[in-house]
């Protein structure tokens, strides 16, 4: 049936994600806008625990599905079970922490999107060695490192290379990641890891493609460089270098062997993550988006002006059309996110809604923001309120996890059922 | 629980009407069109699919054992997909029989929505618009006078689809200010089914004018009796059936201009392979669908008994702009044939600009 009403267990947590937001993070948001570099230790502090038992409760289900399948004979029957609404608990948490504050949602510490490509190709004993440390003593980061100065779109020419050095049985990895999120709290700040892509054989293009679990203080991997940016300046964005960087032979991620050129087999393995990871992208977008529209409707009232909903719309004020342009959008691209995000729980093949999702939320949130300065006028663009800030937070959701171009393209190929060479 | 999958019974009547706008509708709507009229045969092979009457409950003789706002959604799409000026048609008796089941008394129920249950064809309909710019369907000019044991009801409309053959009209009209509904029988003197209207679309839908002059009617015509109806709920209800029409008619162009641009080639290559042509596609498709589940939630809120005119008002902001925006595009696809009237495209823009201008021209 057709419903849009969320479980009353996400409801719980959803509010009580909303309070968190309210009361931990927008006291701290100018502050740490204010000064980059500076992290919200308190409020890392006081979500680590919440972390950890959430990271505790998936290890325990891998665990548990791994010593299920290793003592079933055959594989057991699928039984009919009820979809999971892990992704749609996900989204709304990520989606009120957005509200509170984009760029301190990313300081949150445990497996982010690191931790996601494990949990989605990992062994069973990868998963152990590398996500245990997210249930267990002081804050730990993950970070995920694929684009590099000459490429971020075009992930298939990354240049990072890992060659087997066989005596030792380790991988050894060269090259230089940009752009990477919490980069610094990964591999320096913290005993985090980060995942990095690199070409096994460069000749095999896309097939040469795998990922990489680098741990902190592997030696050969440093931070170069920490970004100054346009917005989410609570996150670090750091640079990193790979020079001869060793790591063991069983980091590498899902099937080390290389399919004969031309297959993709390998690479749309490692692209499939992003079909998880974009809504929850999308997700943050709305975040911002709900704050700005809340934020610019509470002004209005303030000032005694009412949206009128319903009227027709020759009797609507310029303004009243901005605002519920507004809250279209928002929707559009709220529906679209939940939609996405329900299909991952179903376990349903989400590629197509996932990059609708992420491009109309990346463009929704970068108009409804910029709306908002416009509407509000010089109080918009004051550093006074919060609202220029979150149209400088809200840009990066049209950029990164494939900016709304890269992703508007994978839409027109699915529609279209063409290949990259068909539509480049 | 969040879900998008209609349920199996949704399925199934879906299917039926997408197999009707297919295989009955898009063979002939071109000829209606040019012709200008819909003719009854082909209307009661439409009634047959019982789309009405599957909104009316059991006690009054249909089959709805729970009146649902998503199914109507989901059928006002599809027969939009196959033709707007042929959905309207057949959703016209709807504008009569809804407000009465959703407003009138416990006998304007029983009097009336058991004909809408038969076998035959029930054409009724619904006078609201005025001629007028900067129409408000919360200020009529159309007034309602008690008088004695009768309404007296004088004023004007347009846009009265089916009106000329209607046997009963739901005439809104201006009492002491507020607006409400009068049951009136086609043939009550003072009632004047004026010309055939003449529009940039749907031509194949027969719409008048109509003016009432001094028509009297008895005081229990009016809809819902002494506590009248509520204008807001019949909007909101609209807003819905015509955003799902809306979202059909979008995707009618969406489609024809996908396939028509992985055929088409210029400079060597289908125009598809550009992503100028390709991105417009991704962004209809990404905007009809964005249309579709606004238009959902709005018809699941009211299904669910919760106040839904925000969201239904917003909704049909949004698939008017869509709408309008996708079918241009589709013209704009197809380059030179798309303004030619031997390709289908022109008729979805002309039928496209239409949503913006009206509210209250259908109901699910
Ligand atoms: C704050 C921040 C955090 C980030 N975090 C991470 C991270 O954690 N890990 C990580 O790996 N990366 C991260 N990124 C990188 C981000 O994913 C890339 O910046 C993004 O993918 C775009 O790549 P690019 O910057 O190389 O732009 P380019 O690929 O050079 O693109 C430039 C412009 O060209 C357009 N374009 C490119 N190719 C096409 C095409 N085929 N068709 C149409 N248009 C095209 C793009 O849409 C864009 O508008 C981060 C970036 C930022 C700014
Ligand atoms: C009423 C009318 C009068 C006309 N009068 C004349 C006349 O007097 N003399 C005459 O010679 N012609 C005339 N034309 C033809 C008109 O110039 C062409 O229709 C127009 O040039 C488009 O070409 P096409 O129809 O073949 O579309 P196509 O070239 O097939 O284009 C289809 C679509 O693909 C797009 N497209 C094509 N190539 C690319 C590309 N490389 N990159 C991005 N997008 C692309 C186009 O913009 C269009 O949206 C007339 C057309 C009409 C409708």
């Amino acid at each position: 049936m057709i419903d849009f009403e969320l479980p009353d267990q996400i409801k719980q947590q959803y509010a009580m994600f909303r309070q968190v937001a309210q009361a931990s993070m927008r006291p701290i948001s100018r502050d740490l806008d204010e000064n980059e570099h500076e992290k919200p230790w308190d409020f890392i502090n006081q979500m680590w625990p919440v972390i950890q038992m959430q990271e505790g409760h998936e290890l325990k289900r891998a665990e548990k599905k791994a010593a299920a399948i290793a003592a079933a004979e055959k594989p057991a029957k699928p039984r009919k079970k009820r979809p999971s609404t892990a992704t749609l608990l996900m989204a709304h948490m990520i989606e009120a922490m957005s509200w509170g504050d984009a760029g301190i949602y990313l300081c949150i510490p445990g497996g982010q999107l690191g931790g996601e490509a494990i949990k989605a190709v990992g062994t069973i004993e990868q998963k152990r060695r590398f996500l245990k440390r997210f249930t267990e003593g002081e804050p730990k980061w993950a970070a995920m490192a694929i684009t590099e100065p000459c490429c971020g779109s075009d992930t298939a020419n990354i240049q990072a290379t890992a060659r087997l050095d066989e005596e030792t049985n380790e991988w050894v990895l060269n090259g230089e990641k940009i752009f990477v999120t919490s980069g610094l709290m990964a591999t320096q700040e913290s005993d985090g890891f980060v995942v990095v892509w690199a070409s096994v054989d460069r000749s095999a293009r896309r097939a040469g493609i795998k990922s990489f679990v680098v741990e902190a203080g592997t030696p050969g991997m440093k931070v170069t460089k920490t970004e100054e940016k346009l917005g989410i300046r609570a996150s670090d964005t750091v640079s990193l270098l790979f020079e001869e960087c060793r790591i063991p032979y069983d980091n590498i991620l899902g099937n080390p062997e290389v399919k004969k050129e031309g297959t993709t087999k390998g690479f749309k393995g490692v692209m499939k993550t992003f079909d998880a990871s974009r809504p929850l992208v999308a997700a943050s977008a709305m975040g911002i988006a709900r704050a700005t529209i809340e934020f610019v409707k509470e002004m209005l009232e303030k000032d005694g002006v009412e949206i009128r909903y319903g009227l027709p719309r020759h009797q609507l004020t310029g303004l009243e059309r901005d605002v519920m342009e507004m809250e279209a959008q928002y929707k559009a691209a709220w529906l679209l996110t939940l939609r996405a995000v329900s299909m991952l729980d179903e376990r349903r093949p989400n590629a197509i809604e996932s990059s609708m999702c992420k491009a109309k939320a990346g463009m929704a949130v970068t108009l409804i923001t910029q709306k908002a300065v416009e509407i509000l006028g010089p109080l918009g663009y004051s550093r006074k309120c919060l609202v220029e800030k979150w149209m400088r937070d809200a840009k990066i959701n049209d950029l990164f996890e494939g900016t709304g171009q890269i992703n508007t393209l994978i839409v027109a190929r699915r529609i279209l059922g063409f290949s990259r060479r068909e539509l480049k | 629980m969040i879900s998008f999958e209609p349920t199996e019974e949704q399925q199934m009547l879906i299917g039926a009407v997408r197999r009707f706008a297919d295989k009955e509708i898009r063979p002939v709507y071109r000829d209606f069109e040019e012709e200008g009229e819909i003719p009854h045969s082909f209307a009661q092979k439409g009634w047959e699919l019982g789309l009405t009457a599957a909104g009316i409950p059991e006690e009054y003789e249909g089959f709805a054992e729970e009146r649902s706002v998503v199914t109507g959604a989901l059928y006002a799409e599809e027969l939009a997909w196959g033709d707007l000026a042929i959905a309207m048609h057949l959703l016209a008796p709807g504008l009569f029989a809804y407000p009465v089941l959703l407003c009138g008394t416990t006998e304007q129920k029983e009097s009336y929505l058991p004909h809408f249950c038969e076998d035959e064809f029930k054409s009724a309909t619904a006078a609201l618009i005025e001629p007028t710019i900067r129409f408000d369907p919360a200020a009529l000019k159309t007034t309602a006078v008690l008088d004695g044991d009768e309404y007296v009801l004088n004023g004007n409309k347009m846009y009265v689809p089916l009106a000329a053959t209607a046997d009963l009209i739901l005439v809104y009209a201006a009492e002491d200010g507020a607006t409400q509904g009068f049951l009136v029988k086609g043939g009550t003197q003072g009632l004047e089914v004026g010309d055939r209207e003449k529009h940039m679309g749907i031509k194949a839908l027969a719409t008048y004018e109509l003016s009432l002059n001094n028509c009297r009617i008895p005081r229990a015509g009016k809809l819902g009796g002494e506590s009248g109806c509520d204008l807001g709920q019949l909007m909101t209800l609209s807003r819905i059936a015509t955003s799902a029409m809306a979202v059909g008619v979008a995707r009618a162009s969406y489609e024809y201009a996908l396939a028509y641009a992985k055929e088409r080639e210029a400079f060597g290559e289908p125009i598809a392979s550009r992503q100028a042509v390709a991105f417009m596609l991704a962004d209809m498709a990404v905007d009809i669908d964005a249309a579709r589940l606004m238009v959902w939630e709005a018809a699941w809120r009211v299904d669910q008994g919760k106040d839904a005119a925000k969201e239904a008002y917003l909704a049909k902001m949004f698939a008017d702009e869509v709408v309008l925006r996708v079918t241009d595009g589709g013209v704009q696809v197809l380059g030179g044939y798309g303004y030619i009237r031997e390709f289908p495209v022109e008729l979805w823009l002309r039928n496209g600009r239409g949503f913006a201008a009206f509210d209250g021209l259908a109901m699910v």
